[in-house]
C-alpha cells in the first residue's frame, strides 16, 4: 500500500493526479457546454422547456449523478494538489530574480495558479448560484410541461446572465479557463509521459482550440441572455424583465419554494408563493 | 565583425559566503573587446578588482569550451545569457551593446545554496547521479560500442540526451526550480540503450525520488528549461521520464 502513497506524493505522482483530473475536468467540461448550447434556442418557451426538462435529467440519471460525485472530488483534488505544488515550488526557489527573461513557452503557463485561483473562485460562485439554488433554493420560479412542475432554471440562468457586472464577471472567467486549458489541456498529457512525434504538434493544437471553443462557447450565453432579455442593473430588475417576457413567450409562470418542491408533482397542486 | 572597446556597467550579486546576505553590486568596465568571452570579461573585471586590493568575484569555471557545465552565471535574465545554445564561456561580448548594464546573478534554487557570489553549490546532482545515473556492469571500451547493434535513430537520441553537461541552468531557469530536464536526461540516455535498460526501472524511480529529497521543484511543463539548456535538451525527455518513471512504479519489482 505504502508504494502507492508515496507514488502519488512523489514530484511526478502529484504532477500526474493534477493531470488526470484535470483532463477529466476537461471532458465535463465539453458535456456541460455542449448541453447548456440549448440555453441559445432563440424562443424563450421551447429554450426553458428543454432546459429546464434536460436540468431534471442531469440532476438525476444516476450514471451522472455518480459522475458529478467524481467531479466535485475532481475539482477539490485539483485545487488542493496545485495548493501543494505551488507552495513546494515556492520553497524550491526562495529567492527571486532581479531580471526575469521569462522563457516560459506561454503566458499561461507562467500563471497557471492565478488563472486557477480565478477558476476556483468562480466555480464557487457558480456554484452558488445555480447548482446550490437548484437543489436547495428558496423562492423561485416554476413552469409547467406536459401537466407537471418543473423548477425554471432557465430563468434563472436568463435573470443572472441579464445582470450586466454578473455577465462581465462571467467573461471574465471564461477567458481564464481559455487560458488556463491553452497550456493546461498539452501539460496533462505531457506529464502522463503522452509525448509522440506524431502526436505531440496535433494535442498542442487541440489545446488551443478546446481554449478558443470554450471562451465562445461559454461567453456566447451570458451575451446571448443580455440580447434575449436586455441588459440590468441588478437581480430584481433582470428578475422581473425575465419574467414578463417569458409570460408574453407562453411560458407558464408561478412561484413557489424550490427546496419543498418533489418530483413529480402536478402544475395544479402548486401553491403560488409571493412572487418576491 | 572587426573587434571593437565596449563599456559596460557590470550589476554582479556579491555575497561573501553561504550565511552572509548578499547584494548587487555595480561595477563599470571600459576597454572589453567584443572578441573576449563572456568570461574573459569577468577576468578582466577581477583584475581591476584585485589590484584595487578588493575581493575579486567568485565563479565557477574549468573547460571555457563549452562542455563541463561549470560555467553557471544567470546574465540578464538568462542563464548563460540570451543566446540559444550556448553556456557563457561560449557567449562573446559582441553580443552586448555598447554602454549597456549587464546583470549577473547566481541560479537560483533552493537545492543550489550560493557558496560565495556566482558559485553555487551543485552537489545535488552528484547526489542524483549517484542514486542511479550509471550502468553497474563494465560496457567496455570505445571499440565494443559495436558489438550490440543499435538503430541509428535510437543512438542519435540517446546521444542527445547524452549532451547534457550537468551545468544547472534548466533548474536556474525554471520558475519552480525543476531538475526534470537534467534528471530526463540521464534517465532517457541511458533507457534508450540495452546496456542501461536492465537498470532502467530502478534508476527511474531512485533518480526521482532522490531529486524530490534535494528539494527541487515539481515540472508544470512550461518549457523554459528547454528554451535555456546550452544543449538544447527537448521535452520529450520529460515525457520520457515519466514514462519510465510511472511504469517503473506500476510495474517494477522494488516495493518502495
Ligand atoms: S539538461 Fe541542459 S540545462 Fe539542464 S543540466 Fe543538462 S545541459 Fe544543463
Ligand atoms: S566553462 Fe566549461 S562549459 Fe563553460
Amino acid at each position: 500500500m505504502n508504494w502507492i502513497i508515496r507514488t502519488l506524493t512523489s514530484s511526478v505522482g502529484k504532477k500526474v493526479l493534477m493531470s488526470l483530473t484535470g483532463l477529466f475536468l476537461v471532458t465535463f467540461l465539453i458535456v456541460h457546454l455542449i448541453g447548456n448550447l440549448q440555453l441559445l434556442y432563440p424562443n424563450v418557451l421551447s429554450a426553458s422547456e428543454k432546459f429546464n426538462v434536460y436540468a431534471v435529467f442531469m440532476t438525476t440519471f444516476p450514471l451522472i449523478k455518480a459522475t458529478s460525485y467524481l467531479l466535485y472530488g475532481s475539482i477539490i483534488l485539483h485545487a488542493l494538489v496545485a495548493l501543494f505544488l505551488t507552495l513546494q515550488n515556492k520553497k524550491a526557489r526562495p529567492t527571486a530574480y532581479a531580471v526575469n527573461g521569462n522563457a516560459e513557452k506561454s503566458w499561461a503557463s507562467r500563471n497557471m495558479g492565478i488563472l486557477g485561483s480565478i477558476l476556483l473562485f468562480f466555480i464557487i460562485m457558480h456554484m452558488g448560484q445555480f447548482w446550490f439554488q437548484y437543489h436547495f433554493g428558496g423562492n423561485h420560479p416554476v413552469m409547467e410541461i406536459d401537466g407537471m412542475t418543473y423548477k425554471n432554471l432557465y430563468a434563472l440562468v436568463a435573470t443572472t446572465f441579464s445582470v450586466w457586472w454578473f455577465s462581465v464577471l462571467y467573461l471574465i472567467s471564461m477567458a481564464a479557463v481559455g487560458f488556463h486549458l491553452w497550456h493546461g489541456f498539452q501539460s496533462g498529457f505531457q506529464t502522463l509521459g503522452l509525448n509522440h512525434v506524431k502526436y505531440t504538434s496535433l494535442i498542442s493544437l487541440a489545446s488551443k482550440g478546446l481554449a478558443v471553443f470554450f471562451i465562445v462557447g461559454f461567453s456566447s450565453m451570458p451575451l446571448a441572455m443580455m440580447a434575449q432579455f436586455g441588459v440590468s442593473n441588478n437581480l430584481d430588475e433582470a428578475a422581473t424583465k425575465v419574467m414578463n417576457k417569458s409570460i408574453k413567450e407562453g411560458v407558464e409562470w408561478k412561484m413557489t419554494d424550490w427546496s419543498n418542491l418533489k418530483p413529480d408533482t402536478k402544475w395544479d397542486k402548486i401553491v403560488t408563493t409571493n412572487a418576491e | 565583425m572587426a573587434e571593437q572597446h565596449n563599456s559596460y556597467k557590470i550589476k554582479v550579486w556579491r555575497q561573501a559566503n553561504a550565511n552572509a546576505k548578499g547584494g548587487f553590486k555595480n561595477y563599470k568596465l571600459d576597454g572589453v573587446s567584443t572578441d573576449m568571452s563572456f568570461l574573459e570579461m569577468i577576468d578582466m573585471l577581477n583584475e581591476t578588482l584585485v589590484r584595487k586590493g578588493e575581493d575579486p568575484i567568485s565563479f565557477d569555471h574549468d573547460c571555457r569550451e563549452g562542455i563541463c557545465g561549470a560555467c553557471s552565471m544567470y546574465i540578464n535574465g538568462h542563464p548563460h545569457g540570451m543566446l540559444e545554445g550556448v553556456t557563457t564561456c561560449q557567449l562573446h561580448m559582441r553580443s552586448f551593446p555598447n554602454n549597456t548594464t549587464i546583470t549577473i546573478e547566481p541560479w537560483r534554487a533552493a537545492a543550489f545554496p550560493v557558496i560565495k557570489d556566482l558559485t553555487v553549490n551543485r552537489s545535488a546532482f552528484d547526489r542524483i547521479i549517484q542514486s542511479g545515473g550509471y550502468v553497474s556492469v563494465n560496457t567496455g571500451n570505445a571499440r565494443d560500442a559495436n558489438e550490440m547493434p543499435i538503430p541509428k535513430e535510437i543512438a542519435d537520441e540517446a546521444f542527445e540526451a547524452a549532451a547534457c553537461i550537468g551545468c544547472g541552468a534548466c533548474v536556474a531557469a525554471c520558475k519552480n526550480a525543476s531538475a526534470m530536464l537534467f534528471v530526463s536526461a540521464k534517465v532517457s540516455q541511458l533507457a534508450l540503450l540495452p546496456q542501461g535498460k536492465a537498470e532502467a526501472q530502478k534508476r527511474a524511480e531512485n533518480m526521482v525520488a532522490q531529486m524530490d529529497e534535494e528539494g527541487f521543484g515539481s515540472c508544470t511543463n512550461t518549457g523554459a528549461c528547454s528554451a535555456e539548456c546550452p544543449k538544447l535538451i527537448g521535452q520529450e525527455h520529460i515525457a520520457r521520464l515519466n514514462r519510465e518513471y510511472l511504469t517503473a512504479k506500476a510495474g517494477s519489482d522494488f516495493v518502495k
